[in-house]
């Protein structure tokens, strides 16, 4: 018979697993000198050939950061961070005149092979055009020439800046501002490059676009920025994942993304979130504080957000939807999973401004070993949106009795005609559910591994194919061996 | 500037007068008090916990405080025929922030029981060990109630003593100009012992601001039971801010209902200290709002032990211009398995221009546990009113009976039956609209028709 000492053993070792994504690459990378100031902002943006308003924008950015302090409202231990210890910009050097596949540095490629992401063969095979990003800058993007042909633009936001610099004025800092908040200051000042997409009137983008984001240098900063614009009838699916070497610093990543939703358009956005978590006694991991919103500006317009949230030391991410136009309709799903010395403060916001506007929150948070995962959100019914509703659950499952699992849910309704529901629930794992099972034949570990499974299921199905399978892999890695 | 600095002068200029008619235990505590508001100031909007109730700006108005202890002269019937028909109480009465000895009521109290003012030499004892013991001096309405409070009301039920009859505070308010109250409670439970409470808050001054600030300390002994009633029925133009600190012992059972019926700004804190095993706890309350009443509430129920129950529920009903605001954390300790904690708030807005403030939050930092919270803001069920039309009840007597049904939880949750029926009545008449315009008549006609029926 099993006794409680050998649960704990099955769970304690379901929940040890190991970060495969942790190696460093040799490859010539161009860092610039560590600390911030305005001459850096300047060489980062003479770096890249920038129009001066952009500068402009940067270093307003910039003053008005100096100005800001860092949050400390989050339910998080965030030991102080030295801006001026880290260098804000770091580049693969690169060879003049990228003509094809083989010009690419092979270290860089070995890399998105390692990481799966093996360029050529993704384009062949999965149909899914996919933009890297390492440390900073954009380094491939496949699929350009058959998305073109649609006039659907996916380029790093460098290259937009260069070729379509009108869009990018229109839209860049509307969604998410650059007084935002502290790290979306930060972001605006240093951001490096990151992706551009801009789906035309009535385009329903033909497969998914995807972007991978890699931190590989040492003592830098990731500073990506994704601006996103579906036009009028436009749909596309985006997904995003990203992971980092095992380190024993800290490093920090202060990402934006901005999307903007126009009339009876669709944006899908998910992410698999896979930075460096440290190691088993909290040492190391990046510190993930990312600013994504995405604005519902026309009517019929809709905009779903999906993270699976498995790695970072610190995660401060609240992907929002600003639902302004009526009819509008905003989800997120979230699993969170947090481990050893994790810390995770996640949730979204939902503004409801549009008169019959929709949203949907599913939150699931998995908290193990000694971490701490809290889901903060906000579900705002402005006066004039009437007829709203908001159907929220945010549910959390402890796996040991050293971990936290916290829920800080906002509620703001300003008028008579809106529903809003809110429920949360925080339990172990259910017993009788492992009893149920092990009646079955199957062993605790396998049980476990099927428990959280289903209970992130609701989440996952939301996820694009591909990612499903590498989220599904991903909740495997983190509780090692417990998922059948 | 903070508003802090008004009362912090008052202080220094008429300190020995404010002593002069207090009780040394109470005049003790006024230097950590005053240190520790020349280190805070008031929380205002922008700070997490008070973005709806700006306590800096409803402390800032210049209120009088009666620190001569001048007797206000009020209506001393008016609690009388307030008095819940068939609920026999033992009732005392508080004009402004004075307490009133009753002898009458007195000689109702077991042997051994103590109601009485803190100025009275009988309850010296008690107060010197448990005054400003429960409630945190770094808490700046603490503080600022600890440095001026001249008085308070002493509750203490010694070990395995049962009072029968629920013990009854109404709070009398008058003024002829802005006042400032500050109210002071300590309710000792020993242990196996068991009473009831019921506080109810009165204005009779019409529309004159008036500030009530209140802090109640409560000890729960092991195996004691403990429920408390505050059911606040003022004026449109009596601000309140009450803070209510609870600690339990194993065993115990606490039920507290906070209900507020009429008021101007209210902010009440619950703040529950779960120290022992197998302790229960429910917390209970309900607000009904219209024109501009402004209602808050902030809970707190912390588990800091094992085996532990807690349910926790608060309803609004809001109209015209009301504001409805409700933050509720609920806190397991590490290594307190077995919890089970239960929050819930549910939210009516009656009109376009009500609005409601929600935020249950859950911090748990240990797994053997059982815990859930919701919330809801919404409108009454319109399946509901067209099958109550379409039975022959008109529009405005089904949205009645409605409004009345989501209330009954809370009324159900009362554990005494005939102010149970008080407070069907009270809603009841509330909702008609009746309680507003003319609420002591109403009241007493309430009362006095039952009283015939009798």
């Amino acid at each position: 018979m099993q006794t409680d000492m050998d649960d704990k053993n099955i769970l304690d070792a379901a929940t040890e697993g190991e970060y495969k994504y942790g190696f460093v690459t040799d490859i010539d990378t161009h860092v610039i000198p560590k600390g911030l100031d305005e001459d850096v902002i300047r060489y980062i943006s003479s770096i890249k050939g920038e129009p001066e308003w952009l500068l402009d924008f940067r270093l307003k950015a910039y003053r008005h950061w100096l100005t800001m302090k860092m949050p400390d409202w989050a339910h998080l231990d965030i030991p102080p961070i030295d801006f001026n210890a880290i260098s804000y910009y770091a580049a693969p050097k690169k060879k003049e005149g990228l003509k094809s596949m083989d010009d690419v540095d092979p270290e860089l490629r070995k890399t998105f092979d390692k990481l799966g992401i093996s360029l050529e063969e993704q384009m062949r095979l999965s149909g899914v055009a996919v933009d890297a990003v390492m440390d900073s800058v954009s380094v491939k993007t496949t699929y350009k020439e058959r998305l073109a042909e649609l006039g659907v633009i996916f380029c790093s936001i460098s290259e937009a800046v260069r070729d379509y610099p009108d869009l990018v004025k229109k839209y860049l800092g509307t969604v998410v501002p650059y007084t935002d908040n502290f790290y979306a200051a930060l972001n605006s000042a240093v951001f490096s490059d990151g992706s551009f997409v801009y789906i035309p009137k009535g385009v329903r983008c033909p497969m998914e676009l995807s972007t991978y984001f890699r931190i590989n240098a040492a003592d830098t900063g990731q500073f990506e920025r994704t601006l996103i614009v579906a036009d009028d009838d436009a749909y596309v699916s985006y997904l995003e994942g990203c992971t980092a070497p095992m380190r024993d610093e800290n490093q920090l990543h202060a990402a934006i993304v901005e999307i903007v939703v126009e009339d009876r358009a669709m944006v899908k956005y998910s992410t698999v979130q896979n930075w460096y978590p440290g190691d088993k006694d909290g040492k190391g991991g990046i510190y993930n504080f990312v600013t994504k919103r995405g604005l519902c500006r026309g009517d019929f317009s809709k905009l779903s957000w999906t993270q699976v949230e498995t790695g970072s030391a610190i995660t401060w991410k609240y992907p929002s939807c600003v639902l302004a136009g009526d009819n509008s309709v905003g989800e997120f799903y979230s699993v969170a999973l947090t481990n050893n010395y994790q810390q995770a403060d996640t949730g979204t916001k939902m503004i409801h401004i549009g008169k019959n506007s929709r949203s949907t929150i599913v939150s699931k948070g998995i908290s193990a070993g000694h971490s701490q995962n809290s889901y903060r959100g906000l579900v705002r019914v402005a006066k004039q949106a009437a007829n709203c509703r908001n159907y929220t659950q945010c549910d959390s499952l402890l796996l040991s009795d050293t971990s936290g699992a916290h829920t800080f849910p906002y509620i703001d309704v300003r008028n008579d005609s809106s529903v809003v529901e809110h429920e949360a629930t925080t339990s172990k794992i259910n017993e009788d559910q492992i009893f149920y099972c092990n009646q079955r034949g199957i062993p605790t570990e396998d049980a476990i591994g099927l428990i959280v499974n289903g209970y992130a299921k609701e989440v996952l199905t939301k996820l694009p194919m591909e990612f499903a399978v590498e989220a599904q892999k991903l909740l495997q890695v983190s509780l090692e061996g417990s998922i059948g | 500037m903070s508003s802090i600095k008004q009362y912090i002068d008052l202080y220094n200029e008429f300190g020995p007068r404010i002593n002069t008619a207090s009780h040394e235990v109470l005049n003790a505590m006024r230097p950590a008090a005053l240190a520790s508001l020349n280190e805070c100031r008031m929380p205002s909007k922008g700070d997490e916990n008070y973005e709806i109730s700006d306590l800096d700006a409803i402390y800032s108005p210049d209120y009088g405080v009666n620190i001569d202890r001048l007797d206000v002269a009020v209506d001393t019937e008016e609690p009388f025929r307030c008095d819940v028909p068939n609920l026999s109480t033992i009732l005392f009465y508080a004009s402004n922030d004075i307490y009133h000895d009753n002898q009458l009521a007195s000689s109702q109290l077991p042997k051994g029981v103590v109601v009485a003012s803190m100025r009275s030499a009988e309850v010296d004892e008690v107060v010197k060990r448990y005054y400003g013991k429960v409630a945190p001096i770094d808490n700046p309405q603490v503080a600022l109630n600890t440095l001026l409070a001249q008085d308070g009301m002493l509750v203490y039920v010694p070990a395995g003593t049962v009072v029968e009859k629920p013990i009854q505070l109404v709070n009398l308010s008058r003024a002829a100009s802005p006042m400032m109250t500050n109210r002071r409670m300590l309710i000792v439970v020993e242990d196996m012992a068991q009473v009831k409470m019921l506080v109810c808050d009165h204005t009779q001054s019409g529309d004159v601001d008036l500030l009530n600030t209140q802090v109640i300390e409560v000890v729960v002994g092991k195996g004691a039971t403990f429920d408390f009633y505050d059911l606040e029925e003022a004026s449109a133009g009596t601000h309140r801010v009450s803070s209510m600190w609870v600690r339990q012992a194993a065993d115990s059972n606490v039920l507290i209902n906070g209900i507020t019926l009429m008021n101007g700004t209210t902010r009440n804190d619950y703040h529950i200290e779960i120290d022992g095993e197998r302790a229960e706890t429910q917390l209970l309350g309900m607000a009904i709002a219209s024109g501009s009443q402004h209602v808050d509430n902030h809970t707190y129920i912390g588990h800091n032990v094992g085996y532990c129950r807690s349910n926790e529920l608060f309803k609004y009903v809001l109209d015209d211009d009301a504001v409805g605001a409700f933050a509720g954390k609920i806190l397991v300790a590490p290594g307190s398995p077995r919890t089970e904690a239960y929050q819930s708030n549910r939210n009516i807005c009656a009109s376009g221009n009500a609005k409601m403030f929600t935020k249950p939050q859950l911090e748990i930092y240990t797994d053997d546990v059982k815990c859930g919270h919701g919330a809801t803001v919404g409108q009454l069920d319109q399946d509901a009113m067209f099958y109550m039309q379409t039975r022959g009840i008109s529009c405005r007597e089904a949205r009645t009976l409605l409004m009345q049904a989501f209330m009954s939880d809370i009324i159900d949750g009362v554990r005494l039956d005939a102010l149970k029926d008080r407070l069907r009545h009270l809603v009841e008449k509330r909702f008609a609209g009746t309680l507003a315009q003319c609420r002591s008549c109403t009241v007493a006609q309430v009362c006095h028709t039952k009283i015939k029926k009798k």
